[in-house]
């Protein structure tokens, strides 16, 4: 009887009660936990802190963008293991925008045999756990690939074999003036499109952009290669003896199998994924877009970049951003084939070795919501620009 | 230019039956190369031989492309295959890739496979070696589980397939007591069965449970404890009461931004270290745990999405019946707001059953994991591909049934609203 009139009538109590009831909930499993992993590392006598990120490491680790051995810090094999996620992620989300449009594309084709292949690529890789893939890839296709003294060469440039694919090296003179020419091709590019833009509002003009861009992109840096002394030589990658039966490949850069098979797998999976955002997204224009624009007279390639596309694009870039969060999240299964990624390298070798793991499994979590969140504040930015601003 | 006239209903006569023998001859080529080996062509000089059957083929497609031509079939054939130069181009080219990797896949999976046999010796052929499947078949399915205890795992799923079975028949009213055991007492009694130790039942330690059947067990148990802890948490980001709302978006987010493996590591390894000191919490619970907060979180999301999607009213509505918080969740908001999200749930669902292999980072082996011991077994080495093939044909079929369910299900619920 008492509950229910104060139930009634004093609702800022009622609000307040299970509040207060979660919070102490949740500060006494909280202050629980904490005590216990005191006691707990008291007992193994170590004390938490994160003055080891200092130490010296002395592992190795098999593929590294930076400069790294085992005389480095912990810290250092952390920032590997991190560039190496960063890469693997980097090259995956390409390769699985290109795919995945093609494959999206493809579905909504009117050639029944490419919309029916299509089909089945999706249906067939969706549904096979990525794991599985990674290892199909790693454990089974890669591995029949030939040894380095019959690998499959391309025009001798470069090598695939079963100890990773070997490319050729860029060596560059003058590198920094390059990338230099290259941003400034981009400012140039920036200002162009706008100033095309202002011309298509004001007089109803139409510049050829792409042309005028990509001409640019190209003229731009090829111009520091004729006067400002920027050059490119190629590495080839050669086939070495070691021993009677043992050969290898010097030169070059070569490309770890786990890498390629983690690559592989990754954007052959999130392809499929990305695919049915861009048909969702292609056929969520309304039909009655593509007549008006043709009936005002625009050309079908008009049509397509300046009505269809930007709405479709609407409609596929936040689930495909979603799709990019959890290709990088799925990048941690490079931990199962021994590619060095944070996870292998951080929570796996660094953590047996130190035996820190309220430190290392934080700062491992830590990162990959760095990396979450700042991919998905970069998207809603994105968003927000292409967002159809109401008038 | 007019040498050639554009094919038309004039000169179908004579274009049709070129056009016919062209493509007849193309497709032939690739067929009689692939299948046989043998390059019908080949008289021709090698670079161009490799690319006459797409002229030929290309040329013929041009030569039938008629509009309408009066004949029923050669009109669809040319609307869906047909259309333009480009699609007769892309046409062909997934024609000629489809026969020539038809014959490989054939040898390798059925023609030159080797079926009968128990050791890799009896392997002789080129193809796959299905010998390894036969003879490791009970370890994939059932682990490191004893042989002679294997028929208590498999009472366990018999009675729970039986269940969802029969149920599928039985009345509305009756239903609501099979899914209210299944959900129950069910667990209680497979947990047992399998696990044993009472009721005259030998124990099993769960290290040696594994294969297909720890599948099963962890995404069915995880399915029954996510589902209400995302709905709870659903609600709590929807509440009006601050902490609560903050605590489910805190909570929620985190599990959303880190991936799986990382939550196995931690319950792995940083888990026993929150504990008091010799409480020792089974691997296999501390893994349920995990996937459970994990797939919970996503299940979150999506029960948000149905319940953001009814119209104010519904609320307003139940409010105006006097309903209170629970009576008005529980009665109104959340039956029509799960119906919506079902293929989103079932979705969730898909993603955990496809999530399960990870559990090899703590060291349980189901499916997958088995397959990694066994193509390490020293008498079957090379084995690999066999395996992964195997283990994604099965788990294809199991997340391509649940995905076709899922869309029917999403289908049938369309048509009734």
């Amino acid at each position: 009887m008492i509950f229910k009139k104060f139930n009634i009538e004093n609702k800022k109590a009622r609000d307040l009660i299970p509040q207060v009831v979660t919070i102490l909930a949740l500060l006494s499993v909280i202050i629980y936990f904490a005590t216990n992993a005191q006691i707990n590392m008291g007992n193994r006598g170590i004390s938490f802190g994160f003055g080891f990120l200092n130490q010296e490491a002395s592992f190795d680790i098999t593929f590294s963008m930076i400069e790294y051995d085992g005389s480095h810090s912990y810290g250092r094999a952390f920032l590997v293991g991190l560039l190496n996620t960063i890469l693997v992620s980097a090259i995956g989300i390409f390769f699985a925008t290109i795919a995945g449009v093609i494959v999206g594309v493809s579905r909504l084709s009117d050639n029944y045999l490419i919309a029916k292949v299509a089909e089945w690529y999706v249906e067939i890789f969706r549904n096979i756990p990525l794991i599985l893939q990674i290892f199909f890839w790693y454990f089974a296709a890669l591995r029949a690939l030939p040894l380095p003294e019959n690998g499959i060469s391309f025009n001798d440039i470069s090598f695939l074999t079963i100890k990773g694919w070997y490319v050729p090296k860029f060596i560059w003179t003058n590198f920094n003036i390059f990338l230099l020419s290259i941003i400034a091709a981009f400012i140039a590019i920036y200002f162009i499109n706008s100033y095309a833009t202002k011309q298509r509002e004001q007089f109803g003009k139409q510049l050829p952009t792409a042309i005028i861009s990509l001409s640019t992109l190209i003229l731009v840096p090829l111009i520091t290669f004729l006067f400002f002394g920027v050059s490119l030589t190629f590495e080839y990658p050669v086939l070495k003896q070691l021993s009677p039966t043992v050969f290898t490949f010097e030169g070059g850069v070569s490309i770890i199998p786990e890498l390629i098979a983690l690559a592989l797998a990754l954007s052959m999976y999130t392809a499929t994924f990305i695919a049915e955002n861009v048909r969702a997204g292609i056929l969520g224009v309304s039909k009655g877009q593509k007549e008006a624009a043709a009936s005002i007279g625009l050309t079908k390639n008009q049509i397509l970049k300046l009505v269809v596309m930007p709405q479709a694009l609407r409609i596929i870039i936040p689930p495909t951003t979603n799709q990019y969060l959890n290709l990088t999240k799925n990048s941690s299964l490079a931990a199962a084939i021994a590619y060095p990624d944070i996870v292998l390298v951080f929570a796996g070798t660094a953590l047996m070795q130190t035996g820190r793991a309220i430190e290392i499994i934080s700062i491992t979590m830590l990162t990959y919501l760095t990396l979450s969140i700042s991919i998905s504040i970069f998207m809603n930015w994105y968003n927000k620009k292409m967002a159809i601003k109401e008038k | 230019m007019n040498i050639i006239s554009k094919p038309s209903k004039e000169n179908i006569k004579s274009y049709l039956p070129i056009g016919i023998t062209l493509i007849f001859l193309s497709l032939l080529d690739v067929f009689v190369n692939a299948f046989f080996n043998y390059n019908l062509l080949g008289f021709f000089p090698s670079q161009i031989s490799y690319f006459l059957p797409l002229v030929f083929g290309f040329i013929g497609l041009y030569l039938i492309r008629i509009e309408f031509s009066g004949i029923r079939s050669l009109d669809i054939l040319n609307k869906n295959i047909n259309s333009n130069n480009f699609n007769a181009f892309l046409t062909l080219l997934t024609l000629f890739i489809l026969i020539k990797s038809i014959p490989p896949l054939l040898n390798w999976f059925i023609l030159d496979a080797n079926f009968v046999g128990n050791t890799k010796e009896d392997c002789t052929g080129d193809g796959a070696c299905w010998v390894f499947i036969k003879v490791w078949f009970n370890r994939f399915m059932y682990g490191l589980y004893p042989d002679a205890e294997q028929w208590r795992i498999n009472t366990a799923f018999l009675i729970l397939f039986t269940i969802v079975g029969v149920s599928f028949f039985v009345s509305a009213k009756l239903k609501k007591y099979f899914i209210l055991f299944l959900i129950f007492i069910y667990p209680f009694l497979g947990i047992e069965l399998i696990s044993g130790g009472g009721f005259g039942l030998k124990y099993v330690e769960t290290a040696a449970w594994g294969g297909l059947s720890l599948t099963f067990i962890i995404s069915a148990f995880a399915i029954l404890f996510c589902f209400p802890i995302g709905v709870f948490l659903a609600l709590g980001r929807r509440s009006t009461l601050p902490a609560i709302r903050y605590i489910s978006i805190g909570f929620i987010e985190l599990w959303r931004g880190v991936p799986l493996i990382t939550v196995l590591f931690m319950s792995a390894v940083m888990f026993p270290m929150f504990l008091p000191d010799g409480t020792f919490i089974d691997k296999l619970i501390r893994v349920l745990i995990a996937i459970t907060l994990f797939e919970a979180a996503y299940m979150a999301e999506v029960v948000r999405g149905g319940l953001q999607a009814l119209p104010k009213g519904q609320y307003e509505a139940a409010k105006s019946l006097g309903m209170g918080y629970w009576r008005m969740n529980v009665l109104i908001i959340l039956p029509q707001a799960l119906k919506l999200v079902i293929p989103g749930i079932a979705n969730t669902l898909l993603a955990l059953v496809k999530d399960t292999p990870l559990i090899f980072v703590v060291g349980l082996m189901e499916l997958a994991g088995m397959i990694g011991l066994a193509k390490t077994n020293p008498k079957w080495l090379g084995m690999a591909m066999e395996g992964y093939v195997f283990a994604g044909l099965v788990f294809w079929i199991i997340c391509y049934a649940m995905s076709r369910y899922s869309q029917n299900l999403e289908k049938k619920l369309s048509t009734e609203r």
